[in-house]
Parts: C-alpha cells; sequence; structure tokens
C-alpha cells in the first residue's frame, strides 16, 4: 500500500475523528464466508491502511458487498478473524482462545464504523432531521442540542437544509441518499462503507450524490471502503482499488494502474466491460 | 384443600358423557356455518343491493355481538312466537349461525382468490351461472379455505362451553354439575386440560395442512 | 314493556361493569401482546420456547373454563381469593393477550430487514432498535388486527356474566327473571353490544388515521357498508396469520 496518506485536511463537521496516522487500521485475516453452501469469500486477506479510499471492484457475485456487511457484523464470517483498529470485530480473546465476541464488545468496535445503504434505509417513522439526532442521543449520548446542532451543520453540507422537517417519503431517491450519507457521518465514525450508494438512483440524480461523496473524501480523513459500479468516482476518489472475482483479491493497486495497466486478463476483461 | 385423584375417577364417566356432547355440538354447529357461510358468501356478490344489504347488516349484527346473548336470544325469546328447542339444539344452531359470519369471510376471501381470468372464461364459454359457480369458482376456492375452516372448528370447540349456560350439559356443564353435587374441585382442571389436549394437536395438524394445500 | 327506572338502575351499571371488564382486560392483554409478541422473537432459544409456549397453550385454551377454573378452582388450591370481576379480567387478558402476541410478532416480522441492518449500522442496541425503530414501524400494521382482536375481547366480556360479575348480560338475565318477558331485554341487550362494537371500532379507525400519517403514510378509506371488521393479514379470532387464500 502507498506510503503517502494526503487527506489529512480537518473539517468542523468531523473534528472528533482520531488522528490519521496512516497505520493499518482493517484487516481480513483468511476470511471465508459461504451462503447455502456456495462459498462467497475463500480465505480472504487484505488490509486497509487509516485515512484511505478503497474502491473495491469486481464482476456480481464477486464478494465485494459481502465485504462491507462483514465489517458492519451484518453477517459473522465462517472462518477466519477481521480487525479494526487493533481489535477484533466479531471476536475477542479470552483465556487466550478467540472466541465469539459478545454483543458488547461487538458495539465497542463497531461505533468506529459507519455504513451508506444501496437501498438509503432512512426510518420511515422519522423525519429528516430525527433520522440524523436520532443514533447520536441515543447511541453517542448526545444532548438534543448538541446533536441537533450536528445534524443541521452535516444537512446544510449535502444541501439539503431546507429539507428537515420532511419524512423521507417526501424525498426523491438522491435526497434521501444524502441524508442516510449526513446520518452516517453524524456518528463521526472512522470507516465509512459505501454499498453501491448510487445503484437504486435515477441517473439524473447520481451526480448530486456523488459530489456529496467527493467533498466528504477530499475534505475528511475518513477511512472509505466503496463498492461501486461508477468507475470514474472510483478512479477520482482512491488510493487504491481492489480487483475481486471468486472471492478472492485478483489484483490491487493504484486507480492509475488498475484502470491504466491492470496485469491481468481478468481485470482487463471486466474493466472493457464495464467502461 | 388438596388434589384428590378418587375425584377425578369419580367424575371421568360423566366427563366421557360430555365429550360426546361437545362433539355432537360442534360436528352440528360446523356443518351449519360451514352450509350457511357459502350462502351468505355468495349472497354478498349477488348483483342486486335488496339481497346484499340485508345479508351484509345481519351477518355484521351477528359477528359483533355476544355469542352467548345470541344463545339466550334463541332459548328464551325464539320459543314466545317459534319452534321450542333443546338445549343442545340451541346451542347447535347458535354455534353454527355466529360462527357461519366468520366462515362467510373465509369464503369471501376464497372466492376473491381465484383469478378473475377464470370467471372471464366461464363466461366466454356461456356456461350457466350455476355451472360457474359449482364446476369453475367453488373447486378452486375449497383447496383455498379448508385450512381456515379448520381454524374455525377449533374456535367454536374453544367456544362451546357457553352451551352450558342454556343447560347443555356439555364437557364443562358436566363438570360444574359434578362440582356442585359432590363439593369438589378437580373437574374443571380436567376439563379445562382437556380442551389443550384436543385444540393444540388439531392446530398444529392444521398448520401442516395450510402448508400442503395453500400453494 | 321496560320502565325507564328498571334501565338506570339495572342496565347502566351493567354497562358500566362491561365498560370497566373491557378496559381492564384489553389493558392487560396488551401488554401480554408485547411481552410475548416481543419475547417470541428473543435471540435465546430458552425464551423463545417459553414464550411460544404461552402462545400455543393460551391460544389452545377455552376462554370460559379458565375463567370458571380461576374464580373458582383457584380460590380452593391455592387460598387465593379474586376480588370481583378480577378473576374475569385475568382470564380474558391472559388468552387473548397469547393471541395478540401473534399480531405483535406478525407485525415485527414484516418490518423490513433492511431497517434493522440500518439500525445495526448506527450501532443502537437491540432494545433501542425495538423501541426506536421496529416497534413505531409496525405499530400502523397491528391496529386494524388489534381493533377485530378488541371487539372479540368485548363480546367475551359477556362471559363474566357466569361468573356472577353484573355486567350487562347479568343484568339482562336478572331482568329476564323478574319481570318475565325476554325479547325487548336481549334485543335491546344486543344493540348495545353492536354500539359499543361500533364505537370502539370508530376509536380505533381514529388512532390508525394518526399513527400512519404519522410516519408519512395515507390512511385506507373504508365506506359507510364497509363494516366494522378491519381486513387484515393476521386472523385474531384464530391467532393465525391469514385467512387461507386471502393472499
Amino acid at each position: 500500500m502507498s506510503a503517502e496518506s494526503p487527506h489529512t485536511a480537518n473539517t468542523p463537521v468531523t473534528d472528533a475523528n482520531p488522528a490519521v496516522d496512516g497505520s493499518e487500521l482493517i484487516r481480513f485475516d483468511k476470511v471465508t464466508k459461504r451462503f447455502a453452501g456456495n462459498t462467497v469469500l475463500d480465505n480472504l486477506c487484505f488490509s486497509v491502511d487509516s485515512g484511505k479510499h478503497v474502491t473495491l471492484i469486481g464482476p456480481s457475485g464477486s464478494g465485494k458487498t459481502t465485504i462491507l456487511r462483514l465489517l458492519m457484523t451484518l453477517v459473522k464470517p465462517d472462518e477466519g478473524t477481521i480487525k479494526v483498529g487493533g481489535d477484533y470485530l466479531t471476536h475477542e480473546e479470552r483465556g487466550g482462545k478467540l472466541v465469539p465476541a459478545g454483543e458488547k464488545h461487538i458495539r465497542e468496535v463497531r461505533k468506529n464504523i459507519g455504513m451508506v445503504f444501496q437501498q438509503f434505509n432512512l426510518f420511515p417513522n422519522m423525519k429528516v432531521l430525527q433520522n440524523i439526532m436520532e443514533a447520536p442521543v441515543q447511541v453517542l449520548g448526545l444532548s438534543k442540542d448538541e446533536a441537533e446542532a450536528r445534524a443541521r451543520e452535516l444537512l446544510d453540507m449535502v444541501g439539503l437544509a431546507d429539507r428537515c422537517d420532511e419524512y423521507p417519503s417526501r424525498l426523491s431517491g438522491g435526497q434521501q441518499q444524502r441524508v442516510a450519507i449526513a446520518r452516517a457521518l453524524a456518528m463521526r465514525p472512522q470507516v465509512l462503507l459505501l454499498d453501491e450508494v448510487t445503484s437504486a438512483l435515477d441517473p439524473e440524480l447520481v451526480a448530486g450524490v456523488l459530489d456529496v461523496l467527493r467533498d466528504v473524501a477530499r475534505t475528511t480523513d475518513i477511512t472509505m471502503l466503496c463498492v461501486t459500479h461508477e468507475m470514474n468516482f472510483a478512479r477520482d476518489i482512491s488510493d487504491q482499488v481492489l480487483m475481486f472475482d471468486g472471492g478472492k483479491v485478483v489484483e490491487s493497486g493504484s486507480p492509475e494502474k488498475i484502470f491504466g495497466d491492470p496485469d491481468h486478463d481478468r481485470t482487463r476483461e471486466f474493466l472493457s466491460a464495464v467502461l | 384443600m388438596n388434589w384428590d385423584w378418587s375425584n377425578v375417577d369419580a367424575f371421568m364417566p360423566r366427563f366421557w358423557d360430555g365429550v360426546l356432547v361437545t362433539l355432537q355440538a360442534l360436528a352440528g354447529g360446523a356443518v351449519i356455518a360451514f352450509v350457511l357461510g357459502l350462502i351468505w358468501a355468495i349472497a354478498l356478490r349477488s348483483p342486486t343491493r335488496w339481497v346484499r344489504w340485508p345479508v351484509a347488516a345481519f351477518t355484521e349484527f351477528i359477528r359483533n355481538t355476544p355469542l352467548l346473548v345470541q344463545l339466550f336470544f334463541l332459548f328464551y325469546v325464539v320459543p314466545e312466537w317459534g319452534p321450542s328447542m333443546s338445549p343442545l339444539v340451541t346451542g347447535i344452531v347458535g354455534l353454527g349461525l355466529h360462527y357461519s359470519t366468520y366462515t362467510s369471510e373465509v369464503y369471501r376471501a376464497g372466492i376473491e382468490g381465484v383469478p378473475a381470468g377464470q370467471w372471464e372464461a366461464a363466461t366466454a364459454l356461456s356456461l350457466p351461472k350455476r355451472r360457474t359457480w359449482t364446476a369453475v369458482i367453488l373447486p378452486q376456492a375449497v383447496r383455498r379455505v379448508i385450512p381456515a375452516l379448520g381454524n374455525y372448528v377449533i374456535v367454536m370447540l374453544k367456544e362451546s362451553p357457553q352451551l352450558a349456560a342454556i343447560g347443555a350439559l356439555e364437557m364443562l356443564g358436566e363438570a360444574r354439575g359434578f362440582s356442585n353435587e359432590t363439593f369438589t374441585f378437580e373437574a374443571i382442571s380436567i376439563v379445562g386440560l382437556a380442551f389443550i389436549v384436543i385444540a393444540y394437536p388439531a392446530s398444529v395438524l392444521l398448520r401442516v395442512l395450510e402448508r400442503r394445500l395453500v400453494r | 314493556m321496560m320502565t325507564g327506572a328498571f334501565f338506570e338502575n339495572w342496565f347502566l351499571p351493567g354497562i358500566w361493569i362491561t365498560l370497566q371488564v373491557t378496559f381492564f382486560s384489553a389493558a392487560l392483554a396488551f401488554v401480554v401482546s408485547f411481552v410475548v409478541g416481543v419475547l417470541r422473537a428473543a435471540p435465546s432459544r430458552i425464551v423463545r420456547i417459553l414464550a411460544g409456549a404461552y402462545f400455543e397453550i393460551f391460544r389452545s385454551t377455552s376462554s370460559l373454563v379458565f375463567m370458571f377454573w380461576i374464580a373458582f378452582t383457584v380460590p380452593m388450591l391455592f387460598h387465593i381469593q379474586f376480588y370481583g370481576m378480577a378473576a374475569g379480567v385475568l382470564a380474558l387478558g391472559l388468552t387473548y393477550g397469547a393471541y395478540g402476541s401473534e399480531i405483535v410478532r406478525g407485525a415485527l416480522a414484516a418490518v423490513p430487514a433492511a431497517q434493522r441492518e440500518a439500525g445495526i449500522a448506527l450501532n443502537f442496541t437491540r432494545i433501542q432498535r425495538l423501541r426506536r425503530i421496529e416497534i413505531p414501524q409496525a405499530w400502523p400494521e397491528m391496529l386494524p388486527p388489534f381493533n377485530n382482536l378488541l371487539i372479540e375481547l368485548l363480546k367475551g366480556t359477556s362471559l363474566i356474566s357466569l361468573i356472577t360479575v353484573a355486567d350487562m348480560t347479568f343484568s339482562g338475565n336478572l331482568l329476564r327473571l323478574v319481570k318475565g318477558e325476554s325479547a325487548p331485554i336481549y334485543t335491546l341487550l344486543l344493540v348495545l353490544y353492536f354500539v359499543l362494537a361500533f364505537l370502539l371500532t370508530r376509536g380505533m379507525r381514529l388512532l390508525e388515521r394518526r399513527a400512519k400519517a404519522k410516519i408519512g403514510q395515507a390512511p385506507e378509506k373504508t365506506g359507510l357498508f364497509g363494516g366494522l371488521r378491519s381486513r387484515s393479514s393476521i386472523d385474531a379470532v384464530t391467532g393465525t396469520a391469514g385467512t387461507g387464500g386471502a393472499k
């Protein structure tokens, strides 16, 4: 992984992020995941340094989304371990042995991770502002005033300051997704997982969402893991691109390398099909 | 007072008498509910509102008032101008009438579940109305409604002890009679357990049947 | 015929008792519905099995027999005396709570898995997810079947007349014995129950409309002849999901 870490500029929006020192933040160690006998991830090993923006590409069914869902603890690995910030994510050490972690341990490690979903998954029973304030108040224990100030700041950043009193069902898909990004950022995550965040959007709404994410990438030091079909976006924001196929990393490198001069035929085939 | 098994033994003959009456009430009530419910369901699809509205009002009224009061009505009021019925017969009519308003909903759902194309096909073949119902619609609807009808038989079983209130000696009636005569209390516990022992396996069986039939 | 004084002295107190019994047993059934309904999806297997057993046993119980058992057998066996209507309220609340638990369980299960995942991604605890996300979203789905169950419960309160609580039905029976007439009394009784059921339905529809507006949904329209019952995917009487081919 490249040694340079260009994204150290802080904005008020993310001032609580831990300092970025370019050290290893995420490590997958021999992770295997099967669904109904189908091996989706096969003995997978890779790591991501803090502050980096990593894009996962590859044909559908290659396990990219599963990696994000494993990191978010929405699914648990069948074999292998995942470490975030040096701590095991779904395991804990007890008496020198690795055992499946309890809820408390998982929540402690998980609080550093945020996720934006393909289908937004806003809470339909809460207005926009409440959607963003809910977790900071309930989970982080922020006061209502603090949480609201921060939510308004974030809504301003995603360009929806005037929609805070609407229910999500009244917003367009693009607007909902921008709220979802604000909601994830409100938790001040160290790691932000982006799962095909533009795939469910009408084409004309994609640009607005990507602009917001470019902004986040440029102005914060949040580590980003991104699954996307938007290759231009991937080229713009990535420090590193991982090409997946058959549950394994086929190739990894800088976006210039992967998109310009990939080593593997499989990568070349895939790129020529999607570009 | 402590539990005394000899009281249970003494109650057993009357318990079985009660079971027999409960089953008679249930069988009779179910037949009436099945037939009458189908009549309501078909009447509610009638093209003339002079059929639809009175039937809708009547079934709505029966469904939203207590079976127990209906039993009293049938037992005390009807004989003033109509036939005098024994407690058991009154109970059978009451149960059947009350639950026919529920089964009619089951039939309605079953009939509405038959695709509209089936009606259109029958019309295209100019099948007579009667034949459309008996040969096309109902056979397809029945498959879907059997598990739901079965569930209502279980509901009727659990509500049948109300017949004791008009003097029918089904399980609860026998238990009350026995307890009052002997100043004992075991009989009601036995009857309570008996309902669980009958109703639980029956509902499990129906769930299996439902999984088989409705797909 | 009935005189006004008779109505006032006998029927009015009966109506009041019926309303009280309906209220208290509905409150108990509501609590039982939520506790058992939520626990039936608990992470612990033992808790799930126990809650499931409660549902299966009380669903298979005849509420009248159970009421007799609590009113007459329990005092003798365990030396506990129940005050007046308490035995009836307990029996109705526990049995109708079992039916209600199926409503709660079904509505919670119908909340999209993506909502649960969004809650995990924001690091909510299980309890927080339930309280802030899953129950509020499932609530409008629960109201129509709860409406049906409430009417069943209102009808069920007539059973307490058989353990000699002086509700509407009890007053009617007494009146028949005193006056020697039955047709006007039982007709009036049926009409009274129907009117109460109608009023309860109106109240529940109001709740439903407010609940749906709260999560940004439009209420479904029901005509004048739409009937008192709500069409729902969960059957309150049999305590099962769906009425056969209704899907």
